[in-house]
């Protein structure tokens, strides 16, 4: 992400990166970053929380007025859950594996994309 | 305390014997464009590497996948899928507006916080290993769409 803004911003769009990952931020160095200290998957919020959703899209669009020197990182104050267990739970090794088939959420979307191509 | 994940996945590597991962590491100074005009008056657009697809579409696949989807800009979220080797997609399949938050970005547009949605979002799925790929493939091809939109401001949202 942070190498698609180093380029937008270089042909003249402004950016900002969502983050949840602030080590990783920090090492690709964007221009503009917000980080949410919130669990991978949930980038710009919870699940049917859509205030919260607008709040977070709302924050991070501020930022590309407010932050004035690159390579800034604008922290949010929003918090997962009261405690922060979730921190220290993860899974071994979750990942799927690599494979050069497309891989639909549903057989109906693979018969819908087919149908698309006749 | 942020969770550490580049420690946590090097750790995962060195468990399952895989080779270290090099992760980019830029020191200098990156390029700056400071927004044009206030936000009620910028096309705004957002990308993002989450595996978001729109049914009828090509699902992406896992191996270092460097193509992206275009997604309307009025797209009703019930024909959003998600697809990614990576991360627990649970909630994302549950709610698309986790990881790409286009619903939040139609009321802005609606509300008049930001001047207009661009017409086309464009996806991707992240965890492309080749960082040359995304330098010399994917990252052009999404900015010269998105010149051609003539976005002025560009929400990334990776997973």
């Amino acid at each position: 992400m942070g190498l698609i803004a180093r380029q937008a911003e270089a042909v003249g769009i402004s950016t900002v990166c969502m983050s949840s990952a602030l080590d990783i931020t920090q090492s690709v160095n964007p221009p503009r970053a917000v980080f949410l200290d919130f669990p991978l998957g949930h980038t710009t919020g919870k699940a049917n929380e859509p205030d919260l959703q607008y709040s977070i899209v709302h924050d991070a669009l501020m930022a590309l007025g407010e932050m004035k020197s690159p390579g800034s990182i604008k922290i949010l104050p929003y918090r997962w859950s009261e405690d922060e267990s979730w921190k220290n739970t993860h899974s071994e090794d979750a990942r799927l594996p690599r494979t050069s088939e497309p891989q639909f959420q549903f057989e109906e979307d693979r018969i819908l994309y087919k149908a698309s191509k006749k | 305390m942020h969770v550490e994940y580049i420690k946590r996945i090097s750790n995962l590597y060195a468990r399952l014997e895989y080779s270290p991962y090099t992760w980019v590491r830029n020191e200098d100074t990156p390029p700056w464009q400071p927004l044009k005009k206030p936000l009620n008056e910028c096309r705004v657009a957002v990308s993002a590497s989450g595996g978001i697809y729109k049914a009828g579409q090509l699902a992406f696949h896992y191996k270092d996948d460097d193509s992206y989807r275009a997604i309307p800009k009025d797209v009703n979220i019930k024909d959003l899928r998600i697809t990614h080797f990576a991360y627990d997609m649970t909630d994302a399949r549950h709610d698309p507006n986790c990881v790409f938050p286009i619903e939040p970005l139609q009321r802005m547009e609606k509300e008049g916080f930001i001047g207009k949605l661009a017409p086309f979002q464009y996806t991707f799925m992240g965890g492309i290993y080749s960082s040359r790929k995304v330098r010399e493939n994917l990252a052009p091809a999404i900015i010269d769409k998105l010149l051609k939109d003539k976005v002025d401001a560009l929400l990334l949202v990776p997973v």
